[in-house]
C-alpha cells in the first residue's frame, strides 16, 4: 500500500524499490528479525534451558543427516526422489528391535567373556546390532532397487516416483499386517541402560534415574553419546568411501554424467546399486539409533523422519553430502527450537516454512549448485 | 444454415449424456447402493482435482504436489460455507468468503494490471505487495460484510428451504474454487520461480502447511465449528450426481477449449521447452501462474463436491500421503490426456475402494494397501506411460504432438540411445503446422 501511494509522488523511489527489490528483501527480513528476536528472547530468559534444547537439536539434527544422506546420494545419482527412503529407515528399526528381543544381540560379548567391564560389552552390542540393522536396510534397498527402480532407467521419471511410492506403501502396510509387525505401537528396548549425566556448575554427576535435575543444570544422557558417535563415525566413513576409494570416484562419475562414465569402464548399474545400498546402511542405522532415543516403535514411524530429513536433504542442496549434513541439524535445531518456544504442533509447519524461505532466496539449496543448463 | 455438428462432438455429447442418465437411472431406482453411490460422487471429484493437476503437470509441466493442498482448502472452505447456513441459518460465511474472494480477486487483477507496465520487479516483491493489498482488503470486507448479514440472511431465508440450501451450496463450491486460485495465485508468484523438482518440493510443503494449519483450525485460529484435528462434522450432504456431473463436465469442456486456444499452445510450448518459449515471444510465468491458478480453481470446486459427500472432513484425508493420489491418477491415466485422466480417476475410486473391499475374504481386509502399491508397482514396471498411453478421445484430442516424444529431461538417463529414440516422432504424431514449437 505504501508503494502504491508514493508512485505518484516520487517516481525514482519506486524505481530504487524495484531494481534493490526491497520490498521482498523487507519481507524476509521483518521475518527474519521475528525469528531472532524470539530467539534471543528466550536465550536471555533462561540460557542454560536454551542450551539444554541445542543439544537435543544437536542429537535429532545426527540422525536426520544420516537419513538425509541416503536421500541426497540417490537423487545425485539417478535424480529419483526415494519416498520408500522412510520405511527403509523404519525396518532398520524393526530389525534392531528383533535381533534385540529375540537373539540379544546386545549382549553377546557379555555372555562370551562375563569378566570385561560393561560399558565396553554393551558398547560393543549396540554397534553389532546398528550393523546387522545396516546390512539387513543395505540388502533390501538392494533388492528394491533391482525390482522397481532399474527397469525404469529410461522411463519417464515421474514413473520411477510413483513406484517409490509404491514401493513406500507396500513396506508400510506389509509391516502393518498382523504376522509381521502389527498395526500396533510397541515399545523398543534399548539395546543399552540410560545413563543420564547432569553438566552444571559444580561439575559432572551421573542423575538418578527418574528424578529431575537441578535448575541451571544440562543434561544429557548416553543416548546422545552413542548417537554422536555413532553418526560422525559413520559420516567420516561415508567421507572416506566417497572421496579416497574407486567406488566413491566412479560414484561421483556417475552422477556428473553417466554415458561418459560407461565409456570410461564405470558399470553405472553397480554402482547405482551401491549407492541405494549405502543409502540403506546408513537409514538403518539411523533407525537404530532413532528407536533408542524416541523408544516406541510403529509400521509408519518412518513417514514424518523421512520428510523431515528430506527436507533437510534439499535445505542443503539436494546432492551434495555436505549440505545434507548442514541441512539436517538446521532442521533438528528448528525443529526443536519451534517445539520449545513457538508451538509443538505447527512445527512440521514451520520446517517447510523454513524450507520454502530458503529456496526463494538460494532457489537449489544452501550448497546446491545452480541448475545446469541441458545443451 | 446451421451448420453441421461435427461427429466427434456428437459422439462426446451423446455419451456424455448417455452415462449420466444411466447412473441417474440406477441411482434413483435404488440399484446402486449408498456405498456405490459414495465411491462414484468421490470419483468425480478425484477426477476433477486430477484433470486441474493434468493441467499443470501433464500440460504445462509443472511438478505439483500441492494440488491436494488446495482441495482441501476449497473442502473447509466450502463446508464451512455450507456449516454455517445448515446449522447457524446464517449467511455470514458465504458473505464474508463472498466479498473477500470478490475483493481480493479484483485486487489481484487491478494490481497485475498495473504491474504489467513495471518491468523488473521480482517475484517475493510481488508477493509482499498482494500480501498486504488482500490483508487490508479481507479487513475491510469483514467490515462490510456486518452490514450486509441481516439483509442477505432474511432475503434467503423467505427463499423455500430446498432452493436457498441448492444455491447456498452452488456458491460456496464456486467461492471455494475462487478461493484455493487466489491462494494458488499468491503461493505461486514466488514459488514457481524455482527449479522443476525444487518447485514439487515446495508444493509438497504446501500441502503439509495446509495440513498442519487445519489440524489446529479450532484451537489456534478459532474456527470452532472445524473442529481441528477431531474432524469436522454436520456439513450438509447436498451433493448429488447432478452436480458432480455437471462440475466435470463443465471443466472438461472447458479444458478442452483453452488447450484448443492460442493460450492452450502456449501452455503446452512451455512444458516442450521453456527457453524455445521464450525465445518464440511467450510470457513463460505468466503462463505458468495461469495454469497453476486454473488447475487449482479446479482442485477447490472438486474440494467442494467431495465436502458435501460424507458430511464430515477429516485433516487426516489431506496429509501428504493422499496428495499423491492424483499424481498417480494423471500419470495412469497418462501424462497429457484427459480422457485417460477421467476413466483412471473413477476406475482408481472403484479398485481402491469398492472392488478391493469386495473382493478381499474377511479377515483380509488389511491387504487391501498391500495389494495396492502392488498394483502401482506392476502397471508402472509394465506401462511406464500409463495405461492408455496417451488414448485421447476425438473431441478432446488436440493438435499438438503427445507428450510421449518428450525428451531428455524428464528421463532419469541420459544416455545417448534414449534421446535418439525419444526425438523420433511417433507414427500417429499429428504435429501441426499451427504450432512452430513442434517442430523442433
Amino acid at each position: 500500500m505504501a508503494a502504491t501511494a508514493s508512485k505518484t509522488s516520487a517516481p525514482s523511489f519506486v524505481d530504487l524499490v524495484i531494481k534493490k527489490r526491497l520490498l521482498g528483501k523487507g519481507f524476509l527480513a521483518v521475518i527474519a528479525l521475528a525469528a531472532i528476536w524470539k530467539l534471543g528472547v528466550s536465550l536471555l530468559a533462561n540460557p542454560s534451558l536454551f542450551l539444554q534444547q541445542i543439544i537435543n537439536g544437536l542429537q535429532l539434527g545426527f540422525v536426520y543427516a544420516l537419513l538425509a544422506l541416503g536421500y541426497t546420494m540417490v537423487y545425485g545419482i539417478v535424480r529419483l526422489i526415494n519416498f520408500a527412503h522412510g520405511d527403509v529407515f523404519m525396518v532398520g528399526a524393526f530389525t534392531s528391535y528383533y535381533l534385540i528381543t529375540r537373539f540379544q544381540l546386545n549382549l553377546w560379548l557379555e555372555k562370551l567373556a562375563p569378566g570385561l567391564p560393561q560399558w565396553l560389552t554393551l558398547g560393543v552390542g549396540t554397534f553389532t546390532v546398528i550393523i546387522f540393522s545396516m546390512m539387513t536396510c543395505a540388502f533390501l534397498n538392494f533388492v528394491i532397487e533391482r525390482i522397481a527402480y532399474k527397469p525404469l532407467r529410461t522411463a519417464p521419471r515421474i514413473s520411477a516416483l510413483i513406484t517409490a511410492i509404491g514401493v513406500s506403501f507396500f513396506l508400510e502396510y506389509f509391516g502393518a499386517l498382523n504376522f509381521v509387525y502389527t498395526p500396533n505401537f510397541i515399545t523398543y528396548e534399548r539395546p543399552f541402560p540410560l545413563t543420564v549425566w547432569v553438566v552444571s556448575p559444580q561439575g559432572i554427576a551421573v542423575l538418578p534415574s527418574g528424578q529431575a535435575g537441578p535448575p541451571g543444570g544440562i543434561i544429557f544422557s548416553s543416548i546422545a553419546v552413542i548417537i554422536l558417535v555413532v553418526s560422525i563415525t559413520l559420516l567420516v566413513l561415508l567421507q572416506y568411501i566417497v572421496r579416497r576409494t574407486r567406488i566413491g570416484k566412479a560414484m561421483r562419475a556417475s552422477a556428473w554424467d553417466k554415458p561418459t562414465s560407461r565409456l570410461m569402464g564405470i558399470n553405472v548399474d553397480a554402482i547405482i546399486s551401491i549407492t541405494f545400498a549405502i543409502g540403506a546402511a546408513l537409514a538403518g542405522a539411523a533407525g537404530v539409533l532413532y528407536a533408542t532415543a524416541f523408544p516406541s516403535i510403529v509400521f509408519s514411524m518412518g513417514i514424518i523422519p523421512g520428510l523431515k530429513s528430506f527436507i533437510a536433504a534439499v535445505l542443503g542442496g539436494i546432492g551434495s553430502i555436505p549440505g545434507a549434513v548442514v541441512g539436517a541439524l538446521i532442521m533438528g535445531q528448528a525443529e526443536t527450537l519451534s517445539a520449545a518456544y513457538i508451538s509443538t504442533p505447527m512445527r512440521d509447519a514451520i520446517a517447510f516454512s523454513i524450507l520454502i524461505l530458503v529456496l526463494l532466496v538460494r532457489p537449489t539449496g544452501i550448497y546446491g549448485e545452480p541448475e545446469r543448463e541441458k545443451a | 444454415m446451421f451448420k453441421k455438428i461435427p461427429r466427434d462432438h456428437l459422439i462426446f455429447f451423446g455419451g456424455a449424456f448417455l452415462i449420466f442418465a444411466v447412473i441417474q437411472v440406477l441411482i434413483s431406482a435404488g440399484i446402486l447402493n449408498d456405498f456405490f453411490i459414495v465411491i462414484i460422487l468421490i470419483g468425480g471429484a478425484m477426477a476433477i482435482v486430477s484433470i486441474g493437476l493434468n493441467l499443470i503437470y501433464g500440460f504445462n509441466g509443472q511438478f505439483s504436489l500441492g494440488q491436494w493442498g488446495f482441495y482441501a482448502i476449497g473442502a473447509y472452505c466450502a463446508a464451512d460455507i455450507t456449516y454455517r447456513w445448515s446449522v447457524n441459518k446464517s449467511a455470514d460465511g458465504l458473505i464474508v468468503v463472498l466479498l473477500a474472494g470478490t475483493f481480493s480477486g479484483l485486487a489481484i487483477v487491478l494490481i497485475r494490471h498495473a504491474l504489467s507496465k513495471t518491468r523488473g520487479l521480482d517475484a517475493l516483491s510481488a508477493f509482499t505487495l498482494y500480501l498486504l493489498a488482500v490483508i487490508v482488503l479481507i479487513l475491510i470486507a469483514l467490515q462490510i460484510s456486518k452490514f450486509l448479514i441481516p439483509p442477505i440472511n432474511s432475503l434467503l431465508h423467505a427463499l423455500p428451504p430446498n432452493i436457498s440450501m441448492e444455491l447456498v451450496f452452488v456458491l460456496s463450491i464456486i467461492l471455494a474454487g475462487v478461493v484455493a486460485a487466489e491462494v494458488s495465485f499468491m503461493f505461486g508468484l514466488p514459488v514457481l520461480t524455482l527449479g522443476s523438482d525444487y518447485f514439487g518440493i515446495a508444493t509438497l510443503g504446501f500441502t503439509v502447511i495446509v495440513n498442519v494449519l487445519l489440524n489446529n483450525s479450532d484451537t489456534m485460529f478459532g474456527f470452532q465449528e472445524m473442529k481441528g484435528a477431531r474432524g469436522m462434522i454436520g456439513i450438509p450432504q447436498v451433493t448429488t450426481w447432478f452436480w458432480v456431473f455437471l462440475f466435470l463436465l463443465l471443466v472438461v469442456i472447458f479444458t478442452r477449449n483453452l488447450l484448443h486456444s492460442s493460450y492452450g499452445r502456449a501452455i503446452v510450448s512451455v512444458r516442450e521447452d521453456e527457453i524455445a518459449a521464450k525465445a518464440m515471444g511467450i510470457d513463460v510465468a505468466h503462463y505458468k501462474i495461469l495454469t497453476f491458478v486454473i488447475g487449482s480453481f479446479m482442485a477447490g470446486i472438486a474440494g467442494g463436491l467431495y465436502a458435501h459427500v460424507n458430511g464430515f472432513l477429516h485433516p487426516n484425508t489431506f496429509n501428504f500421503i493422499a496428495s499423491f493420489n492424483p499424481m498417480i491418477i494423471i500419470v495412469f491415466g497418462g501424462l497429457g490426456s484427459i480422457s485417460g485422466t477421467l476413466i483412471a480417476a473413477f476406475t482408481w475410486q472403484v479398485v481402491l475402494e469398492g472392488v478391493l473391499r469386495l473382493i478381499l475374504p474377511s479377515g483380509f481386509e488389511t491387504w487391501r494397501f498391500v495389494v495396492y502399491p502392488i498394483l502401482l508397482i506392476v502397471v508402472m514396471l509394465l506401462r511406464p506411460a500409463g495405461i492408455f498411453g496417451g488414448w485421447e478421445m476425438p473431441y478432446l484430442r488436440q493438435i499438438l504432438p503427445p507428450l510421449s516424444h518428450k525428451v531428455k529431461s524428464h528421463s532419469t538417463d541420459d544416455s545417448q540411445s534414449a534421446n535418439i529414440k525419444k526425438l523420433t516422432p511417433a507414427p500417429d504424431g499429428g504435429i501441426s503446422t499451427e504450432n512452430p514449437e513442434a517442430t523442433k
